[in-house]
């Protein structure tokens, strides 16, 4: 019987499974999917850990119970994939092999690469580190909290600016916003990356007092001084910094081989096979596609990949393709916020804060688990 | 990255929509020495001026942008 391996059991690899469960029978394949730590975490949640009192706990599920009975879970760590034989190595020594390998397996957050970011920066793209943001956003004084990223790309785009509201409504609420000054660094010539929502953005930062500095890439952060320098030559000091981690392609992407530059996964942006290997595809934050690493990006793509895989599998030419889509909603405190929706060919319109926007992230917080990994939206 | 007969790095983000080819040449900047010379190649619109704009800020010489059919080069030198 053929078989298909799906590394990852994040957004992407999971509905991927659940899709392929579903229209695959029993006699045409093998499903299996590897998962590192077989649990599956909510990430966009993250934020209301670190702003919000959210346990983190709330975030996580059982990736078994996530996935329809068929799928074979393999709690496991894949440690590299041999194109050539058409097998993945796992790191406890076992090897599976494959007639269809689909990649899932999200961005790497490296600390490490920037100096000085352990000991300095606070961040909230972990549990761990969203819980330790909320614990010093409570004992802090005042001052000055700067908001960046380390390095692009990074996932959710959206999320620094998301954060920046989210620390003014945080210190408004607590009655201290006038003794906190936000600071936003953006990488960019704008503080948003999508041109067309970046008025929004610029005119919430402006009424909401929120300062920021463009095209600030950071080269060094001093933690004994509190400063960051950027590459174009600024130093910006800080009381409180809250940054973007670094973030690489997956490990055993680059371990086998197969990343660029960057660890990043090169796959065509519209078929999801990988550039170099046809029976391989790739997904979600670990490729190089060019569309935002996201969530949101990933459950549009796992819909190709999966009808790519059965058409393979049947022997049939497939004809599913990837437009770029993405949608996401962002929060920006006092119960509103704003949704974009875009592809390749067409960028979002221009949002407003609204009320339903808001209410949708908060919706889309609790069906999530009911919804997106079972690939019923 | 790729290197040129002439020892030029190359960054080919052509079909990377803005700010991607600007991505592309902060990373090249960052891991380069200075003195060397890179070309980023993109066929975005939107990078005719945010590169120019992004290479006077951060201090470097944009030595000359060359139009090729459907994209265009911005040559770059590192200066500090």
């Amino acid at each position: 019987m053929k078989k298909v391996v799906i590394l990852g059991g994040g957004v992407g690899g999971t509905i991927v499974a659940n899709l392929l469960a579903k229209k695959l029978r029993r006699d045409e394949a093998e499903i299996i999917l590897v998962d590192k730590t077989g649990k599956h975490v909510y990430q966009p949640g993250f934020v209301y850990v670190a702003f919000e009192k959210l346990r983190s706990a709330k975030l996580v599920r059982e990736e078994r119970k996530l996935l329809r009975k068929r799928v074979k879970l393999v709690v496991g760590e894949a440690a590299r994939i041999d194109p050539e034989g058409r097998k993945v190595h796992l790191a406890d020594g076992s090897v599976l092999d494959y007639d269809r390998l689909v990649v899932a397996l999200g961005a790497r957050l490296t600390p490490d690469e920037l100096p000085g970011y352990v000991e300095a920066a606070h961040h909230f793209y972990s549990a761990e580190a969203a819980e330790k943001l909320r614990t010093a956003l409570e004992t802090f004084p005042g001052g000055k909290v700067v908001v960046g990223v380390a390095s692009v790309p990074y996932k959710c785009p959206p999320a620094p600016a998301e954060a920046a509201c989210q620390l003014d409504y945080y210190f408004t609420r607590k009655g201290m916003r006038n003794k906190v000054d936000i600071h936003f660094l953006s990488p960019l010539s704008r503080v948003f990356p999508l041109e067309n929502v970046n008025g929004a953005v610029e005119g919430t930062f402006k009424a909401h007092g929120i300062r920021s500095t463009i095209f600030f890439n950071v080269e060094s952060i001093d933690a004994v001084a509190k400063t960051v320098t950027s590459i174009e030559g600024e130093t910006v000091p800080y009381d409180l910094l809250i940054m973007v981690p670094p973030h690489r392609g997956a490990k055993a992407v680059e371990d086998s081989g197969l990343g660029d530059r960057g660890g990043w996964l090169p796959t065509d942006k519209h078929s999801l096979r990988t550039k170099a290997h046809e029976d391989i595809f790739a997904l979600g934050d670990c490729t190089d596609v060019p569309v935002s690493k996201s969530g949101a990006a990933a459950h549009f793509q796992a819909k190709v990949v999966a009808e790519s895989v059965v058409a393979d599998l049947r022997g049939q030419p497939s004809t599913a393709t990837y437009d770029g889509h993405v949608m996401c909603y962002c929060d920006a405190g006092y119960h509103k916020g704003i949704s974009m929706s875009f592809d390749y060919e067409h960028p979002p319109v221009p949002p407003k804060l609204n009320l339903k926007d808001w209410l949708g992230k908060r919706f889309l917080n609790r069906a999530y688990w009911v919804l997106v990994p079972a690939g019923r939206v | 990255m790729a290197v040129s007969a002439e020892q030029r790095i190359i960054l080919d983000a052509r079909g990377s929509f803005c700010p991607g080819p600007l991505m592309e040449l902060i990373r090249g900047i960052k891991q380069s020495k200075v003195g060397e010379v890179l070309e980023v190649w993109s066929s975005d619109q939107g990078s005719r001026k945010d590169i120019p704009f992004w290479i006077q800020k951060a201090g470097h010489q944009l030595v000359e942008v060359v139009e090729e059919p459907g994209y265009s080069r911005f040559i770059v030198k590192k200066l500090r």
